[in-house]
């Protein structure tokens, strides 16, 4: 690699560290690369970031999505069939940078599209293109040391998560491995799950807290502009994944694609998000 | 679970190799095995591991398991000298029959001892994963004799083509649940049961069929139907006073072949031969054989060998076996191809075929056509090598595949 393609650290620390200035929760919605085309991920991109998206997190589309509810893995199924892989969706996010080049990417897949590319030429890639971090979803810290290290040469930032059964003891490790944030999975089961108990996760942030000095994320069952408020006023992100490729699918679907309106739609969404963040905790 | 017979021996890099102390702590068989799970799952999977190891030691649970696999499951198998087949191969063939099992397979093995440790945990729930449905109708029977709740995925163009299994299952009391995504086949399944015990992990007990998936389970699993090998090697050495020549066993997610394997892994002598679906063969891509034509990955919460594209995407299969029909392997079947200890060859749809009509016209058995692959392999080392001693693991009886091969012959029952 050579020093050109170096970029600089991590866009992810100084977000949060400018909106503990600002007294609010960082808003990151999650969309599927590629669905409905890889066309249009990018505007979607976006239009995610006009409607007020601090951060924005890219599912790289995977044939066996197993920790993905039937909304994500409907999305990894539409994204596939464009043939999209990790080296196309690390090529949108090229494309993205060249009209934004603050906005924090994250991407987040599976660990098998990224041992095919081979950890090294995965990270150089990413982050010649600007990527910010990765969240691979079954790769707990205990199998990744290799992209860890690979990233930290890079200037990436390894992205784990928290789950209610973590135990203080695997919250210090992941503590200790990751940095940028963390995500917190707030509820057992599936992306796109029911319902959310907002006191008991106030108590248990309070609990990961104590353990982990990274900001924390909170994912999972954010559904709309209240559930957002709610999580904002205790979390530092509010990750919002199924509401939104649900969105995108139905208004595509009905509108032939992603036009214009639909992305306007989407932009409205984010918008409504960031109004309910904005006043979280005043 | 008693210990098995892998003392120290020389694998073929010439460095001694402890068969019995693997996987490690980490759950690694060399670069193979580990935990790739979401966070979700390491709580339960933590808490299952320290469950098996308190349980596995134990003189009342191996008490339990033990007389129920005689009591109730019919054991020991049969080893039987199947003497026309011998003649028609031209080699000394040896049936170890685990169609003779109740339920009609190796699979009972480790749904019992699962079951048996889901109980000892408090579990109330049991979900699987099925493929031909041989583990789903082990796990409804085991589920209905110890009354606990059962819900069993499988891909939906496996219900299609096992119905009389799903039927069975239906009429134990399992709920079987149809998965439509991605290729609709075993690995969906699992995709499923995984997403299942994620949600429900407080009083639920995840059985898996095979030696795969996240640490514990391959390895025990792989304890569990170690009891098939431990069998085996004793009835050969009490009928003939010498250990086979070789061992062939078919390989799907490869439960039955590391079941017979392992009492052997310490026998230089022994020859091992693991036997993958070669479907329309290895060089038309529609097959299910990762370990000859695959390459080392990510799936199900190991690393092993796989059938994937250049994006790393899982490809869809292709066996006429659906137990076969899978794009993984257990992560110690990895191991032992690469470090030499076992071999693997990939048997054609058409080669299983015809050897399913083999053991039917000359031994008047049924093999499950998961099982025939194994003897079309024997076949083969026989016309290769001539009147060696073989063992074959007839893992399982054919009886669920009679529609399947009347199709085949283009007869409607």
């Amino acid at each position: 690699m050579s020093e050109t393609t170096k970029q600089s650290a991590s866009r992810l620390a100084p977000l949060f560290e400018r909106l503990k200035g600002e007294n609010r929760a960082a808003l990151i919605p999650y969309i599927t690369a590629g669905d409905p085309d890889a066309r249009t991920t990018v505007e979607l991109m976006h239009a995610m970031v006009g409607g007020g998206a601090d951060a924005i997190e890219i599912g790289v589309p995977f044939s066996d999505p197993m920790a993905d509810g039937p909304v994500i893995q409907a999305a990894h199924e539409r994204a596939l069939k464009s043939g999209l892989g990790l080296r196309g969706v690390i090529d949108l996010v090229a494309e993205f940078r060249q009209r934004d080049a603050e906005t924090p990417v994250i991407l987040m897949g599976y660990q098998n599209p990224i041992e095919a590319m081979g950890v090294s030429a995965f990270v150089d890639k990413a982050a010649s293109a600007g990527v910010d971090g990765v969240l691979t979803v079954d790769l707990p810290p205990e199998e990744a040391d290799e992209l860890v290290a690979a990233m930290g040469e890079r200037g990436m930032d390894p992205i784990f998560l928290l789950a209610p059964t973590t135990s203080a003891g695997r919250t210090r490790e992941v503590a200790s491995k990751g940095s940028g944030f963390v995500y917190y999975v707030s509820l057992k089961g599936v992306t796109g799950a029911a319902n959310l108990d907002t006191d008991a996760l106030a108590a248990q942030l309070e609990d990961i807290r104590g353990a982990c000095a990274l900001p924390v994320g909170v994912g999972f069952g954010i559904r709309d502009a209240e559930t957002a408020g709610q999580v904002g006023q205790v979390a530092d992100a509010v990750i919002v994944g199924s509401a939104i490729v649900r969105l995108i699918h139905e208004q595509a679907t009905a509108a032939g694609g992603v036009n214009a309106q639909v992305l306007e739609t989407v932009r409205g969404f984010l918008a409504e998000l960031r109004s309910a963040l904005e006043t979280a905790r005043t | 679970m008693p210990e098995t017979n892998s003392k120290a021996t020389v694998g073929a890099t010439g460095a001694p190799v402890d068969y019995a102390s693997f996987p490690d702590q980490r759950g690694r068989f060399g670069d193979y095995g580990g935990r790739y799970v979401a966070e979700t799952l390491m709580g339960p999977i933590e808490e299952l591991t320290a469950a098996y190891e308190k349980y596995r030691n134990d003189p009342g649970f191996i008490e339990e398991f033990e007389s129920d696999l005689r009591d109730y499951v019919g054991r020991p198998t049969a080893l039987y000298h199947a003497k026309r087949l011998s003649e028609a191969y031209g080699a000394e063939i040896w049936l170890k029959r685990e169609d003779l099992n109740h339920t009609g397979a190796h699979k009972i093995n480790n749904a019992l001892g699962q079951a048996l440790l889901a109980k000892r945990m408090g579990k109330t729930r049991i979900i699987a994963e099925t493929g031909a449905g041989q583990h789903g109708v082990a796990t409804a029977t085991v589920a209905a004799r110890l009354g606990i709740e059962c819900v069993v995925y499988m891909g939906a163009d496996d219900i299609q083509r096992q119905a009389p299994n799903v039927f069975r299952m239906r009429l134990l009391g399992a709920k079987v649940v149809p998965v439509d995504s991605g290729t609709r086949t075993l690995k969906d399944a699992l995709n499923e049961a995984m997403r299942d015990w994620v949600t429900n992990v407080d009083d639920t007990f995840y059985i898996i069929g095979t030696v795969a998936g996240p640490h514990p389970y391959p390895m025990m699993v792989r304890d569990f139907q170690s009891v098939i090998g431990r069998e085996a090697r004793a009835q050969m050495l009490e009928k003939t006073g010498e250990l086979p020549d070789q061992v062939v066993a078919c390989v799907g997610g490869g439960s039955n072949a590391i079941g017979i394997f392992h009492a052997f892994l310490a026998d230089e002598s022994v020859e091992l031969h693991g036997s993958e679906a070669g479907g329309d063969g290895v060089e038309t891509g529609r097959h299910a054989a990762p370990l000859t034509a695959g390459r080392p990955g990510v799936l199900h919460g190991n690393r092993t060998y796989l059938m994937e594209d250049d994006n790393g995407q899982i490809i869809g299969t292709h066996s006429i076996s659906a137990g076969l029909d899978y794009p993984g392997v257990g992560p110690e079947h990895s191991w032992l191809k690469d470090i030499g200890r076992v071999q693997y060859a990939a048997i054609t749809d058409d080669e299983a075929m015809a050897a399913f009509h083999e053991v039917m016209r000359c031994e008047g058995i049924i093999p499950a056509i998961e099982s025939a692959h194994a003897v079309a392999h024997a076949r083969l080392l026989a016309e290769e090598r001539g009147g060696q001693r073989i063992l074959v693991n007839l893992s399982g009886r054919g009886d669920k595949d009679i529609n399947t091969v009347a199709k085949l012959e283009g007869i409607e029952l």
